[in-house]
This record gives structure tokens, C-alpha cells and sequence, in this order.
């Protein structure tokens, strides 16, 4: 039976109904007494140095307050990285300064050179026209592998070359698979690359500065996933602001798939502007300028090698990319290609030695970080598509190379040889469900239907696995991280009994203010619409680290389990002394406080209430109040894994792929709410088949974007995606966090891009085509097809 | 967005009046218009609002013809001329996306002659007349190349008439982003022969494919297409497609719409 309420039941989402009626409350929807327009005016050049910049008729323009270049922050920091990677050789990576505003040099188109605040937005754009900016175009670099080749121009003059580090891991590897490679039976190679995407999150991003001198306090508004995190960085990195006059809201945002974790510069600009003018300053992203100023994502170039025994047997895995950090570091965009992609080279197969190299390299681009999944998609993407092709190679089915390889649910916990221990999972279980739902015994049938329709259909399934939960922070710190990956929740009981649980996630689309009520209600056997759920605003949640790598649940979510059981364990003493029981006979259940073996009772809002009216109470024992905070630090990542299959159907003289099933097992441990759950595999799955079919970013030789708008970037739309057929009920629980929840937002889009590919080349089996790189678009199948690729 | 006035004429005359002096623009349903001005792209100065002129919104069926005012919204037209000319009203009702075809206009289309719209192709598909508000031009003599017409500065378009052919059919290849027409062939088919246009191939925007109308009007069937191959010469080429891929389109989109129509 589903539950009604509580853990595990569908609760609708709260939050929808002021979503969907279009009264949520947006940065862009505040608007602060008196405030000034930012407009930024941006590099139209990808390279470009920068002779002079002349203000003055912008300055005069009626309207204008000032004109900011980088002279006005010559006494502040750079935007800074969060994450430092060591390379093979034990050399900190290439750090090149980020600063506000260009400063000598234009790096990527959108890279902005000046910033003009006015009375309104049009008499900004009007003055920015005014600008006298002589800019020398120098020559742009954009070929990741040209970037690093000798004597190549330098998108950084003061760095030693546009090699940002050269990672090996695991480096005392690196011969053993050379070796094993060089002796193994079969050896399976793919070239491919994992294509740049634009997040385009539906809200675009925005920032409100505002300064009150008589307190010297600072505000500021802004579309973030995790807004202590924004405070900690501009605060004490740019700005040199302390966290107690400085706070950051991130009130209902719109969307953030990653690119709303990152510092911005747009950010710290209205804060530094709002002091200097002493007027609030308002920035709204166009579309067209999202697409040149949000940090993009992916952008690999990958070359993986996999070595096999006679019975297909994995021997040994290596694989070289080249990974795109575009001009300037984003905040974690050092980790993703490293310690978010080589640690899940293992997938879920035993593979005894794996080496991993990846060169990240400055290009005259926009900044690559985090897109949802981030390096685990990348990762999900080659050892998938290399799967797939070696049991073509081997003749072997593609499922059944898999179930050969896979870690048996009897070998958990389970030590990868790229550095991490999955705690738990039951592959073949998942593979079983994905090949039940999505009737793979059907298919040969349902592809002779579409061959009599001259159309070719193919089945690909890919099995992933993910690290989510980020992360235990003592390792993280090892690898690099500049900051800790815990999370905290305090829980306030009010004096009637209902909560605010304020907590250091963010929510952006997850529900967090339905699913996270459950948890607390459950734990406390009251209402759900009892307790609300405070986030996004640093002056009313404790410190937190806010929502990426699906950490919510399982980080923020554990948090605020800790914190609940403070609350009951006090409640419990309250209750002993309301009742005059011994504190430890005293049971907690479905709201009501009784005594084991009497039938004293006392009811959770009594208990409140008396914790607030301490009329009746034993302060010499305990305080009044009933409110605890938690701060919760993980063990381990968690390994959400699973089945998806896909299935297309191809145009042969088009070239038009056609999404016609897809199916996705997944194992995502203890469920929540499983229609968000639900939902989040559909959108993830939405996203998958955006960038393996449509999604591209693509700039020209000199470093012009392409595909700035929609007229080029292609999205994808409802009628791109078939319905889902989505199952979660193998559940390996969690074995280190209180809920044994393991976390759902990337998978979707983690597995899908392998499983739709996989499909579309089953699909062109008869063709002789052993790849096709993202996006499969009709024009790329049909030259794939046709030999004229 | 540069600052504009904006006038709105409840006639042709009053409109053609504000447009006459040069600085002032036609405004239709503005989803091309629109998206130009907020980038900064035109600074008209004067925009004349089309869309409170009731006389170019109709749709009047006779003789063999009909006749749809300029100011007819996509949507208008696809259920207006469903049933008197179903080729064309399928066109219209596949244009962009419900939000479009309730704005966007059948004048505003063809005046800006975009190489990838999909009403040029209906028109000149057809052997339609452009009418205007000074005179009167064959499809033939209309469509001059991307983004230009034989229309002279401020001349509005204030009707399109479409002899009615026999069948027609409409087959679009969508360009994944924008779903314009990547490559898509307009086929008509009167008593006395057949007409294929052929937009989003080519650098010089809509055009007849006259080989192909020779054949089908030998011979209406998609086998006699079958040795018939557009020239890649002058084809568009770019992120979505080769020009290679876009003459083979032309021969794919053309045989599917004979299918149809067969
Ligand atoms: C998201 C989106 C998708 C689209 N998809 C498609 C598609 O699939 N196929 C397609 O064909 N089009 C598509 N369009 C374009 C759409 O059909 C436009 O409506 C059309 O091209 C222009 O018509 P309009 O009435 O909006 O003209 P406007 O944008 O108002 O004007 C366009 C130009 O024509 C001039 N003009 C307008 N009306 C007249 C007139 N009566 N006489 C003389 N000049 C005039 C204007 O001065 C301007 O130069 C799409 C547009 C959008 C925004």
C-alpha cells in the first residue's frame, strides 16, 4: 500500500501551486526602493587586448550614475576557484586571476570590459553604445589540442602555456595498464567527445545589490543554489566583506542544472557597486547574454581504451581527454574533469586497473563547470559507449558483457581501483527490472514492424553508476577542495508545535519544501503541513554548502534527520517531567509521549508548549525552548546506479532520430517521495536526450558562438521526449547516512546520453556505423550513414 | 530596445500615410520584427501597427482563388481555408508554435522573405499574386533573394491571392533549434502542371525547382523523381547541415510530398 503521508508517499508539491499560478518570488520580482541599472558590455571579440577604454560621453549620457572598468577594482580580489587540482608530476595546477571586469585583456566573447549603471536599463544600453573601447583582436584559441601544442598564443600571457594541470590518476598505474593493454586478448578504442552544452536554466540569472552605510551592511539578491557559498567567496575573497555584515539571498530560483553554483562576477559587481553609489544596483541576464556569461558545461575530448580476455573479461581501462575549462577558472570547474569523473572510471564493473589522464586547457571560451552530473556524465558516457562497442567486437551481447563484468551484489562493500568504496548495489537486479520494463524480448518483433515501415529501429541499454552525496569533507580537502561539503539544519519547534526546519540546501525545482517536510513529520508523527521548510537565505539558515551532486537528501537530509533527533531527545526529557516518569521508559510514537507499561500519555504540542511556557518545568535540568541544529558531515559519497534503455527509430533518408521508449531502473536506495523522484529522472532523461540528440555549443574558428540563441541552440521539447517508463523499486539502502537515501537529481541524465546513442548505432548496425558524436543530429546520422562524415 | 513611436492606422490609406517619409516601419505580428528591435538591431523611429486594420483580415473564396488579407494571423488562416485550399492551411498550422501562428501574419512573413519561412514557398508553390497597396505582383516576379522582394520602401502587403490547385502538400524538415524549415518543398499540382518551391536550401532563398515540376508534370509519381537530384551549388551550409545534405532533402521532401498526395 503507498503510504499517504510521510516517508514514501507522494505528497503533492507545495511549492507548485505558487510556481505554476506565476506567484513564485524571483530575484528578478525584487525590486528595492531606488535602485539603478547594470548593463555589462561585453567583449564581442574572443581575444583581444586591451589599448584603451574611454567613458567619458558614457559618463555624460543622461542618466548614467558611473561607468565601471577594471581601474574601479584595482583594491579588490579576482573571482576565485574553489577547488585545486595537484597534477601527475605533484605541481598545483595553473590558477590564472579572474578578475570583476577585464583587466588588460578580453578572453572570451561576453567576457565583460565595463559595466554602465543608470536610472533605467535603456539609458545604460544607450551610454554603452558611447564607450570608446579600442580593443586589438589577437588571434583566438579554441582547438583544445591546438591550445597545448608548442608555441601556441597564450590565452593567459602570464602562465606557461594554456595547460591548466595534467592529471594522472591512479598515477602508480600508469605502467601496469600500459602493460596489460599491450598483452591483452582484445583490446576495444573509441575516440569521442562529450559535447558543450548551455544549461539554460528557465530563470535566467540576476543579481540586486543594495547597501544600507548606517549599518554598513550589505544585501545581496541573486539566482544562486547555494548562497553561503556565494557569501563565503565574494565575501572573503573579492570583496573583503565579513559574513556578519553581508547577507546573501537566493530567494525561489528558477532552474540552476549547476550553473547556478559558481561565483559570478555579476554578482560581486552590484554588491561593490551598491557601495559605491550607495544605491541598490539591479542586473537582469538577457537570454542572449546567459548564453555568453553562464559558465557552460561538459565539453570533453576523449580517447578510452578497454582490455579484454577471451571471455570479454575487463582487464584494464585507459583513458586520455582533453577537457575544455574555457578562459578563466569557474569555482569547481578543476574538479570535474578530475575527482568527479576519473573516480567513477570503474563503473560497475570489476576492472582491475584503471588509469586515467585528463589535460585541462584554457581556450579563448566561455568557462566549462558543472552541468548536471558533472564529470560523472562524462565518465557514465565513454565506458558505456566503449561497452557497447566492444561486445560488438566480441560478438557478445551488450547486455551480457555487462552482467559478465558487473561487481555481484555479494562483493559489497566493494574498493574501486580509482579511490572509492561503494557501500552498496545490485547491478544485475537493476538489469533485470530495466530489461522486464522495457520488454527487450519484443523487440526483434517490434523492429520488424518499423522495417516494414523502411525505418530502422534500435534498442541500446548503458548502466551507470554515480558518486553522490558530496562528500566526506577530510577527503575532499585531500583532493583539493578549498572549502568543507557538510551540511547543517536547525530545527525550530514553536510553541504550538509546528516547525520551521531552516536548512543549508537550496531548492531551485527539487520540492525540497514537500520532501523534506516529510521527513521531519514522519520522524515526528505530526502533519506534514505542520512544517515548513526555510532555505536560500544566509540571515536565517545556519551554514551550509546548498545543492549540487545530488547532496540534498542524503547530506542536507541527514542534517536535518540529526537535528530532529536532538529535538525528540530533549522533547523526551520534557515529557518525563510533564508525565513523572523516568526519562528512559518514556516512548515516542505517532506524535504522543507515553510510558511503556502505563497509559500516561502526553501530546507533542503539549510538550512544546511547555517547552516555551516553562511554568511547570525543570530548569534546573534543562532549558526551555525546543530548537537544534545539526551539522552533518557524510562518511562516504553514495552510489545511486541503474538500468536505462532506450529505444529509437531512425529516418534512413533523413537522418531524423525518433525517441520512441525509453525505460530507466534505477537504484536509488530508500525513496522519499517517489513522484519527485519520478520527476527528477524525467527531467534528467529530458536533459539526456537534449544533449545526445540536439543540444550543441559550438563556436567558429575565431571564437564567435554560433549558437547564441534558440534559432541555433536547439533545446529539447515536449514532443522530443516519449513518455518514461521509470522504476526504483530495487532499493540497496544507503549504509552511512540515517535515511539510507542515496540521491536521484543527476542519474536521469547521467545514464540516458549512452543508452539513446547506444541505440541509434544498434539501429545503424547494417550500416557499418561504430559511432556518432553528440549531438546525433539528423544531419550528422545521415552522413554517418551515407560515409561522409 | 531603441524608443519608438508607435501609430496605429485603422486603414491601409491611413497606414500607407504614416509609412511614406522613410523613417517609419510596418509593424505585423512582430515575431520577426520583435526580436530585431530588442536586440538593438533596427532603430525605426516610428512603428505603424498593422494589426487594427479589419480590411487586411479576411479570407474571401472565388472563382478558383482565394484571397487572404495581409493581416491574417497564421492561425486564422489554417482554420479559415482548411477545407477550400487544405494544403496551404496545413502549411500555416505548422508554422513555429501556437504563440507564433496567433501573432505572426501572413503579410509580415512574406515581406520579410526569410531564405527558411515556409509561407514563400506556399506562395510561389501556388503561383500566388502578391497584392499591395499600389498594385499587384506575380510570386515569379516577388521573392528576389534572402530577405528581399520586389515591395519598395513603405509599400504594404495587404493581401495574397492563391489559385486553388488540385492537391498540394507541404513537407518541412525541421531545423532542430529554431524548427523553421531546414529544408521543406511546397508541391501544387493544377490541371495544367505542377509547381515545386523549395525554401531553406538555398543562398538565394525560395526557389522552383523546375526540373522536378518537368518530370511531375509528365508524370505525377514519385517515380518520376527517381533520377532527379538537386544541385549542392548554392546550397546553405552551415551547423545544421551541409549544403551536400540539403540538395538531398530537396529530393527526399519532394517524393514525400507526391506520396501524399498520391
Ligand atoms: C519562435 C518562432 C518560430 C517561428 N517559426 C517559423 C516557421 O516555422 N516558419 C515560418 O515561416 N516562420 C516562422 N517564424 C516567423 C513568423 O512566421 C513571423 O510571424 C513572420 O515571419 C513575420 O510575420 P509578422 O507578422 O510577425 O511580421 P513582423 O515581425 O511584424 O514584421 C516582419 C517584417 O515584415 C514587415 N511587415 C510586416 N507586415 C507587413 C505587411 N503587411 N506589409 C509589408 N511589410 C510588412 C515589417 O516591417 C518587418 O520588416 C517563427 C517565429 C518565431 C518567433
Amino acid at each position: 500500500m503507498p503510504k499517504d503521508s510521510g516517508i514514501g508517499a507522494s505528497s503533492k508539491r507545495r511549492e507548485d501551486v505558487r510556481f505554476l499560478t506565476g506567484n513564485g518570488k524571483y530575484t528578478d520580482d525584487i525590486n528595492v526602493a531606488g535602485q539603478s541599472y547594470a548593463h555589462f558590455v561585453r567583449s564581442d571579440v574572443a581575444h583581444g587586448r586591451i589599448n584603451s577604454i574611454d567613458v567619458s560621453a558614457a559618463e555624460a549620457a543622461p542618466g548614467v550614475l558611473k561607468v565601471f572598468t577594471a581601474a574601479d577594482f584595482a583594491e579588490v580580489g579576482g573571482v576565485p576557484c574553489g577547488w585545486c587540482v595537484t597534477d601527475r608530476h605533484g605541481n598545483p595546477m595553473q590558477e590564472p586571476k579572474h578578475p570583476v571586469l577585464a583587466e588588460g585583456k578580453v578572453r572570451h566573447v561576453g567576457d565583460p570590459y565595463a559595466v554602465v549603471v543608470a536610472e533605467s536599463l535603456s539609458a545604460a544600453r544607450d551610454a554603452a553604445e558611447l564607450i570608446e573601447a579600442d580593443i586589438e583582436e589577437l588571434e583566438a584559441v579554441i582547438d583544445m589540442k591546438a591550445a597545448v601544442a608548442d608555441g601556441a598564443t597564450k590565452v593567459h600571457d602570464d602562465l606557461t602555456s594554456n595547460l591548466c594541470y595534467d592529471w594522472g590518476f591512479v598515477e602508480e598505474n600508469r605502467e601496469a595498464v600500459d602493460e596489460a593493454i599491450k598483452g591483452a586478448h582484445h583490446v576495444t578504442t573509441l575516440e569521442l567527445t562529450n559535447n558543450r552544452l548551455v544549461a539554460n536554466p528557465m530563470e535566467p540569472r540576476v543579481a540586486v545589490g543594495e547597501y544600507d552605510p548606517w549599518k554598513d551592511e550589505h544585501t545581496l539578491y541573486t539566482t544562486s543554489q547555494n548562497p553561503h557559498v556565494i557569501r563565503l567567496l565574494m565575501g572573503a575573497f573579492v570583496l573583503g566583506i565579513p559574513e556578519h555584515k553581508l547577507r546573501v539571498i537566493a530567494p525561489d530560483v528558477g532552474g540552476g542544472f549547476g550553473t547556478k553554483i559558481f561565483h559570478y562576477a555579476e554578482e560581486a559587481f552590484c554588491t561593490f557597486a551598491a557601495k559605491a553609489l550607495k544605491r541598490p544596483v539591479k542586473w537582469t541576464s538577457s537570454r542572449s547574454e546567459a548564453f555568453i556569461s553562464d559558465a557552460h558545461g561538459r565539453d570533453h575530448v576523449t580517447k578510452i581504451e578497454l582490455a579484454m580476455d577471451e571471455e570479454g573479461k575487463f582487464l584494464a581501462l585507459r583513458t586520455d581527454t582533453y577537457a575544455n575549462m574555457g578562459a578563466y577558472l569557474s569555482t569547481f570547474a578543476p574538479s570535474v574533469p578530475t575527482w568527479l569523473h576519473g573516480t567513477l572510471m570503474a563503473g560497475n564493473y570489476i576492472t582491475p586497473l584503471i588509469y586515467v589522464n585528463v589535460k585541462a586547457v584554457f581556450t579563448n571560451t566561455v568557462p566549462v563547470d558543472a552541468y548536471r552530473g558533472a564529470g560523472r556524465p562524462e565518465a557514465t558516457f565513454q565506458l558505456e559507449r566503449v561497452v557497447d562497442k566492444a561486445a560488438r567486437e566480441m560478438g557478445i551481447d551488450p547486455v551480457e558483457l555487462r552482467r559478465r563484468n558487473f561487481i555481484d551484489k555479494s562483493q559489497f562493500p566493494y574498493a574501486t581501483p580509482v579511490a572509492v568504496e561503494y557501500d552498496t548495489g545490485d547491478y544485475h537486479a537493476t538489469m533485470d527490472k530495466l530489461l522486464e520494463i522495457s520488454d527487450r524480448d519484443g523487440f526483434e518483433a517490434r523492429k520488424a514492424e518499423s522495417a516494414a515501415r523502411g525505418k530502422l529501429r534500435g534498442f541500446g541499454v548503458a548502466h551507470y553508476i554515480e558518486a553522490c552525496g558530496i562528500a566526506p569533507s577530510n577527503l575532499v580537502g585531500q583532493l583539493g577542495a578549498r572549502a568543507g561539503l557538510y551540511e547543517s539544519a536547525t530545527v525550530r519547534v514553536n510553541a504550538t508545535g509546528s516547525i520551521s526546519v531552516m536548512t543549508g540546501s537550496h531548492s531551485h525545482g527539487q520540492g525540497h519544501e514537500t520532501s523534506f517536510a516529510q521527513v521531519v513529520a514522519d520522524m515526528l508523527g505530526i502533519d506534514e503541513a505542520q512544517v515548513d521548510i526555510v532555505h536560500g537565505d544566509t540571515a536565517r539558515t545556519p551554514m551550509g554548502m546548498g545543492t549540487y551532486g545530488s547532496r540534498s537528501i542524503a547530506v542536507g537530509g541527514s542534517a536535518m534527520v540529526r537535528a530532529t533527533e536532538k529535538i525528540i531527545a530533549k522533547a523526551k526529557k520534557v515529557a518525563s517531567h510533564l508525565m513523572e516518569a523516568s526519562e528512559s521508559d518514556v516512548e515516542f510514537a505517532n506524535g504522543q509521549f507515553t510510558v511503556a507499561g502505563t497509559d500516561k500519555s502526553v501530546a507533542w504540542g503539549d510538550v512544546c508548549l511547555a517547552a516555551y511556557v516553562p511554568h511547570n518545568y525543570p530548569l534546573e535540568d534543562i532549558e526551555p525552548g525546543l530548537e537544534e541544529t545539526a551539522f552533518y558531515d557524510p562518511a562516504n559519497f553514495t552510489y545511486p546506479s541503474g538500468g536505462y534503455a532506450c529505444e529509437v527509430e531512425v529516418d534512413p533518408e533523413t537522418g531524423q532520430v525518433e525517441v520512441l521508449a525509453f525505460s530507466a531502473a534505477d537504484d536509488f536506495g530508500n525513496v522519499i517521495n517517489p513522484m519527485i523522484v519520478e520527476g527528477q529522472v524525467h527531467g534528467g532523461v529530458a536533459q539526456g536526450i537534449g544533449q545526445a540528440l540536439l543540444e550543441n555549443c559550438v563556436y567558429d574558428e575565431n571564437g564567435q558562438l554560433l549558437t547564441g540563441s534558440y534559432m541555433d541552440y536547439a533545446m529539447p521539447r515536449a514532443y522530443d521526449v516519449p513518455m518514461f517508463t521509470v522504476d526504483h523499486s530495487c532499493q540497496t539502502p544507503c549504509t552511512h547516512n540515517p535515511l539510507g537515501v542515496k540521491g536521484c537529481g543527476e542519474a536521469g541524465a547521467i545514464g540516458s546520453p549512452p543508452a539513446i546513442v547506444n541505440a541509434v548505432i544498434d539501429a545503424l548496425s547494417g550500416h557499418g556505423v561504430e559511432h556518432i558524436d553528440m549531438p546525433l543530429s539528423p544531419q550528422r546520422v545521415w552522413a554517418a550513414m551515407h560515409g561522409k562524415g | 530596445m531603441y524608443a519608438f513611436d508607435l501609430v496605429k492606422p485603422g486603414t491601409v490609406a491611413e497606414a500607407a500615410s504614416a509609412l511614406a517619409g522613410g523613417e517609419a516601419q510596418a509593424l505585423g505580428g512582430g515575431q520577426t520584427l520583435i526580436p530585431t528591435l530588442k536586440q538593438r538591431l533596427a532603430d525605426p523611429g516610428t512603428l505603424v501597427s498593422l494589426s487594427h486594420i479589419d480590411e487586411m483580415k479576411y479570407v474571401r473564396e472565388s472563382g478558383g482563388t482565394v484571397e487572404i488579407g495581409g493581416g491574417t494571423t497564421h492561425a486564422m488562416v489554417a482554420k479559415a481555408v482548411a477545407d477550400i485550399y487544405p494544403g496551404l492551411a496545413d502549411l500555416a498550422g505548422r508554422i513555429g508554435d501556437p504563440s507564433v501562428r496567433n501573432r505572426g501574419t501572413i503579410g509580415g512573413s512574406l515581406a520579410n522573405n526569410d531564405p527558411s519561412a515556409c509561407y514563400p514557398a506556399g506562395a510561389l508553390g501556388s503561383g500566388a499574386t502578391i497584392i499591395t497597396d499600389k498594385r499587384e505582383i506575380a510570386a515569379d516576379d516577388y521573392f528576389q533573394g534572402m530577405f528581399t522582394t520586389a515591395l519598395d520602401e513603405g509599400e504594404i502587403v495587404t493581401g495574397v491571392r492563391f489559385p486553388i490547385p488540385e492537391k498540394a502538400h507541404y513537407s518541412k524538415m525541421p531545423q532542430p533549434a529554431s524548427r523553421f524549415p531546414l529544408v521543406a518543398v511546397y508541391v501544387a499540382k493544377f490541371a495544367d502542371g505542377v509547381r515545386v518551391a523549395v525554401t531553406g536550401a538555398s543562398e538565394d532563398g525560395v526557389f522552383r525547382w523546375t526540373e522536378a515540376e518537368e518530370a511531375l508534370g509528365a508524370n505525377f509519381s514519385t517515380d518520376a523523381l527517381g533520377g532527379l537530384s538537386a544541385s549542392e551549388d548554392g546550397m546553405i551550409a552551415d551547423i545544421h547541415g551541409t549544403a551536400a545534405y540539403r540538395a538531398h532533402l530537396i529530393g527526399v521532401m519532394t517524393k514525400r510530398a507526391v506520396a501524399e498526395m498520391s
